[in-house]
């Protein structure tokens, strides 16, 4: 089965439509990133997914669900995001604690102090920090929470929007091996947005290029590994990666 | 090498916190030609604090001290505010991370660039006109006359960064002050900026500080790099020697970074307890 199914997916933000026409299956487990520069609109697929982006038309299916236009509680329990920023998305006056219950306390959830040990131990944060707030963390800390909090719910997909590139190199290294071993132990699907095709690389078994709102081509990481990449864009793209002089005007 | 340009002889900047002053830069010493050099670390490391105390940015409560900050013979140390305001533009710039935050929103763009010239030199509005039109076509803005008379919000980032780096090299300093110019750009962008930069300063012979936590990229762009870590330098490198660098904060930073045909299960993430700091 396939865990997001988008079908000929148009995206409006007020009278801009901001994607045209996007449509990818993304397997149960499977690893997938949208790769493109900022404005081309990679963002706002996830958005829509998530629901935060309700102007759209086509369809979403979330592990063969169709997902309604409003807030879709069965969707979010099986389909959680993570934003770029840890500064951000995290709310300033709510400790550890108060930030990783609400998903449980809005779903109705029990047992709420064993699950919130559980997810701090799985991503590796210690048990201290449990009663502390934001401030009193580092960025890569909050990163760790902002995963936990996506965690929370059990979901099966993770929306990843750009979760390293607002932390530094040796963090980033931090945070990409727990993705990768999170997504190993549960069995997760992750849809990644980043414009870094290195991360792309150590991450994803697939990615679709995007410009303009449009996917340009979709390959395996294997092609992309091997500079097989077929569009003159995706090329363009990745000579502008390797420090090769770009020739985008 | 010539007699070098810049001198910076145990620079210590700190700040007053309620444990007492910490030091951000913790005493670093280089000397700086008509080269380019680059300045790596991650956050918190110091190298932006060493860019602004170099241009005497740092305000108080935060406290500067050198043993010797000389900028082509003058002593940094002992200028004041107004003899400071001469050098700063005219002959020290510098280039920050963000357009969005660092162009006057109220401005157009000609207007702020024509700023930057007129108040380092008497010129005439016409040639002052030219010499904008000028400046923004050696950044590759293709129409000038109609960039001109935009507002930051108008136009993109990567044209932002160019007007940034057209209003700091209008005044033809001798040194340029880079600090993150690409980091808020996207990837196919950041190469174009940074050579536009790296045209402008070989070709007017400029002395160039690449302030950055890309370590790959500074190696690209710089002939010679300092890596600093918790305000210290802990190595200093030719840039086409980094693959030799020998420190394991160093070593350690280019272990975790991934790379475009990453073949590795998990990447290395530094052991902070092998160095001291921290």
């Amino acid at each position: 089965m396939s865990a997001i199914k988008l079908d000929n997916l148009d995206i409006s933000y007020g009278d801009t439509k901001v994607v045209h026409g996007v449509s990818l299956d993304i397997a149960e487990g499977e690893s997938f990133a949208l790769v493109g520069e900022s404005g081309s609109g990679k963002s706002t697929i996830l958005r829509a997914i998530a629901g935060l982006a309700p102007d759209w038309t086509g369809s979403i299916s979330v592990l063969g669900q169709a997902r309604s236009h409003g807030v879709d509680r069965a969707v979010a329990r099986q389909v959680q995001m993570v934003f770029q920023d840890p500064y951000g998305s995290l709310h300033p006056r709510k400790t550890i604690d108060a930030t990783l219950t609400e998903p449980l306390a809005i779903h109705g959830i029990g047992n709420r102090d064993q699950r919130v040990e559980q997810v701090l131990a799985q991503v590796g944060l210690d048990r201290r920090f449990r009663f502390r707030f934001p401030h009193q963390l580092s960025g890569g800390q909050r990163q760790r929470v902002a995963i936990a909090r996506a965690l929370m719910l059990e979901p099966k997909v993770l929306l990843l929007d750009e979760p390293t590139s607002a932390l530094d190199v040796s963090v980033q290294a931090e945070i990409l091996n727990l993705l990768k071993r999170l997504r190993r132990e549960q069995g997760l699907t992750y849809l990644v947005v980043t414009h870094n095709l290195p991360v792309v690389s150590f991450l994803c078994d697939r990615l679709a290029v995007m410009r303009f709102g449009r996917i340009v081509e979709v390959v395996d990481v294997a092609q992309l590994k091997h500079g097989a990449l077929v569009e003159p864009y995706s090329q363009e793209l990745l000579a502008a990666t390797e420090g090769r002089s770009s020739v985008v005007a | 090498m010539t007699a070098p340009m810049l001198s910076v002889e145990n620079l210590r900047v700190s700040f007053p916190t309620h444990r007492g002053r910490v030091e951000v830069v913790k005493g670093i010493s280089f000397e700086l030609g008509r080269e380019r050099l680059g300045i790596v670390g991650e956050s918190g490391s110091g190298k932006s604090m060493t860019g602004r105390a170099i241009l005497k940015l740092i305000r108080k409560p935060g406290l500067v001290t050198a043993d010797r900050l000389e900028f082509d013979g003058i002593d940094l140390r002992a200028q004041s505010e107004k003899q400071m305001r001469a050098i700063r533009g005219a002959r020290i710039s510098m280039v920050m991370q963000d357009p969005k935050f660092s162009l006057n929103p109220v401005m157009t763009v000609g207007e702020q660039i024509a700023e930057a010239l007129v108040t380092h030199e008497k010129l005439a509005r016409r040639e002052v006109e030219e010499r904008i039109e000028a400046m923004l076509h050696s950044v590759r803005i293709d129409d000038p006359k109609r960039v001109a008379g935009l507002y930051p919000h108008e136009v993109s980032g990567g044209m932002g960064q160019r007007v940034m780096i057209a209003m700091m090299l209008i005044p033809e300093p001798e040194l340029l002050i880079a600090d993150e110019p690409t980091s808020a750009l996207d990837v196919s962008v950041q190469a174009q900026v940074l050579d536009i930069i790296d045209d402008l300063v070989t070709s007017k012979g400029m002395g160039l500080i690449l302030i950055s936590h890309d370590l790959n990229l500074v190696s690209r762009y710089c002939d010679r790099i300092l890596v600093m870590n918790a305000g210290t330098v802990v190595e200093e490198c030719a840039a086409g020697q980094l693959d030799q660098a020998s420190h394991p904060y160093t070593r350690g930073l280019l272990a975790a970074m991934p790379t475009i045909n990453e073949s590795r299960d998990e990447l290395p993430v530094l052991d902070r307890s092998q160095w001291a700091g921290t």
